[in-house]
């Protein structure tokens, strides 16, 4: 029944579409969006299965029917989350280190990549090449050593450290998609602006920067998101200590899921993972396209 | 430009260059250094074995087990990613046939796209969570809850049979979306006078998909395994927080992520940790520059 035979488009026909040709096309198109369709159901899931299970209570989950929904909305889950589980402080102390390191990151990021990219002087190749030789090195491979470097400044353990690694790793990326963002802009207002008697400084800021804002926010969105997914660096420095009241939000949840684990009380889980994921919906349905040029823009380039 | 050009460059890059310098080049200049030592990370450096690290790795089955993950998950991570997105970007961009010479991407995708590209937003920690919960092997699982109730309840993660095939399973649900919509961009800039013109000569969509999309491409979809291909040397958060024991059952997911970790921190093993992290650096590297060689061929100009 579901074969679809396709005729093979060597045989002749003229510009007056055959029916047996339409009913095909309607036939595939059909299947696209069999397909289609199935891999959102696939993405959308979990996601919807997540919501779900944080109304429902633990006798609930375990009863299996996954999507059915749940006996009454209770929100006692979600107060547990809040509360008892920290979701609120993980969440803030996340906006905190991102806030500022992103904003680091730009600043210094735009400032090495501007000068890298319009003014010539010796060792300015190196320098250039010194950065964008780090996207070539994995992570994993300075773990061990960032840790130690860390512990002998006495940064173990605080936001100032994690922000000051934060910025460094996300510099190589940064400085070599935007030197070839400044490099493209054109050199006349520039001119103009010298001749006008404006300082380097100020042409940097209230010129370059603006002509520059597409490729800024496109890069800045990138350095939100990987810096807000962050798991690996966080774990690593974010130790020790007094650092159980610093967790960031992705630390947070991978330490709700153990102990959810240890005693098979998955409810308030649940209500913690959909604190976590319903507030980047609402950012991912408002800036939608901005946020997928700014994430493939690394790629694209 | 005279005056003031050195103090203001110097200015500038001053900050970034100390960072940097500070906390990456320094550090991965350790790791080199460290990775001839035996060193539990306390007190001075001083056990100097040379390559015994390297020679330790290699009777090491752990990590023998570890670089067979790794192969698996290299292999085929980008395979099944790419010719998903493949597939489901031609879908919305070509699938809706050509009407009056112009060729168009199926009814609704817009809305396809949005929701395929969402899960690339998350934080891979948290995906981990909720995959780990997914595969549950009991009825609260989602997988499980979904089978009917006379079935026995599947392991998954802690059967080390599929283990690894989940943690792939994973990433690919991840990525797909976020290369979805990489390969659309690509496709929005082949012109609408090739496909005509294909179509014009009978081509079907199939031929289109083979003849004139993918080789058009050819570029994106180069960078596409590049890119899975080093994703699929990480993947330490999905082992960390989902798998049975961590890496486990019995290191049935073990990476070599996971390892440079736990050698670092837990067991006191700077030193191979360091050693361990030289050998994933040159393997990232001979990977990216094989694709790049491999994959090479004649890129056709649109």
């Amino acid at each position: 029944m579901t074969t679809i035979t396709k005729t093979p488009g060597t045989t002749a026909r003229s510009a007056g579409r055959a029916p047996d040709e339409k009913r095909d096309l309607k036939i595939a198109t059909g299947l696209s969006h069999v397909a289609l369709v199935a891999w959102a159901l696939i993405t959308a899931g979990p996601l919807l299965w997540v919501l779900l299970a944080s109304f429902k209570s633990n006798t609930e989950i375990f009863l299996g029917k996954p999507f059915a929904l749940p006996n009454s909305f209770s929100f006692e889950t979600y107060a547990n989350a809040w509360s008892d589980a920290h979701i609120g402080r993980y969440f803030i102390n996340s906006v905190f280190v991102v806030v500022i390191s992103t904003a680091g990151t730009m600043l210094f990021g735009a400032m090495a990549a501007y000068v890298l990219a319009r003014y010539k002087f010796p060792g300015n190749r190196a320098i250039y090449y010194l950065f964008v030789s780090g996207l070539a090195f994995p992570t994993f491979m300075a773990l061990a050593p960032l840790f130690y470097i860390l512990k002998s400044m006495g940064l173990l353990g605080s936001y100032t450290g994690l922000i000051l690694v934060y910025i460094a790793y996300s510099l190589p990326f940064t400085i070599f998609f935007l030197a070839a963002f400044f490099k493209s802009l054109p050199y006349e207002i520039e001119e103009a602006a010298t001749v006008d008697g404006a300082s380097h400084v100020r042409k940097f800021f209230q010129i370059m920067m603006p002509m520059a804002r597409s490729g800024l926010v496109s890069i800045t969105i990138f350095n939100i998101v990987g810096q807000w997914n962050q798991y690996l660096l966080p774990v690593v420095i974010m130790s020790g200590p007094g650092a159980d009241q610093k967790l960031l939000l992705t630390q947070g949840i991978a330490q709700i899921s153990v102990s959810a684990g240890y005693q098979a009380e998955w409810s308030t889980l649940f209500a913690a993972l959909v604190l976590t994921i319903l507030p980047m919906i609402v950012v991912y349905a408002i800036f939608q396209r901005q946020i997928q040029a700014g994430l493939t823009a690394g790629a694209v380039k | 430009m005279r005056h003031g050009k050195y103090p203001f460059i110097i200015g500038f890059l001053v900050v970034p260059v100390a960072l940097y310098a500070i906390f990456v080049v320094w550090a991965y200049i350790q790791a080199f250094y460290l990775s001839v030592y035996e060193w539990s990370g306390l007190g001075p450096v001083t056990n100097f074995v040379g390559l015994g690290n390297f020679q330790k790795m290699i009777h090491d089955t752990l990590f023998w087990q570890s670089i067979k993950h790794n192969a698996f998950l290299l292999i085929l991570l980008p395979l099944i990613t790419v010719i998903l997105a493949l597939v489901f970007a031609f879908l919305l961009n070509v699938g809706g046939g050509h009407k009056g010479g112009v060729t168009r991407g199926v009814w609704g995708s817009k809305v396809y796209r949005v929701i395929f590209f969402f899960p690339q937003l998350l934080a891979l920690a948290i995906v981990a969570v909720i995959f780990g919960r997914v595969f549950g092997p009991d009825k609260s699982g989602m997988i499980n809850g979904l089978f009917p109730e006379s079935w026995q309840p599947w392991l998954f993660l802690a059967d080390e049979r599929y283990a690894m095939a989940c943690i792939l399973v994973v990433l690919v649900w991840q990525a797909v979306g976020f290369y979805v919509v990489l390969f659309s961009a690509g496709m929005g800039n082949i012109p609408q006078e090739v496909y005509e013109a294909a179509a014009i000569d009978g081509a079907t969509r199939v031929t289109l998909f083979f003849r004139i999309t993918i080789p058009l491409l050819w570029n994106t979809v180069q960078v596409a395994f590049v890119y899975l291909g080093i994703a699929a040397f990480d993947a330490f958060a999905l082992v960390n927080i989902m798998t049975v024991d961590r890496g486990g059952p019995d290191g049935a997911t073990s990476v070599l992520s996971l390892m440079i970790y736990r050698n670092a921190f837990e067991f006191s093993q700077a030193g191979y940790a360091s050693a361990l992290g030289v050998v994933l650096f040159f393997v990232t590297l001979s990977f990216a520059w094989v694709t790049l060689s491999a994959t090479r061929r004649e890129s056709v100009e649109a």
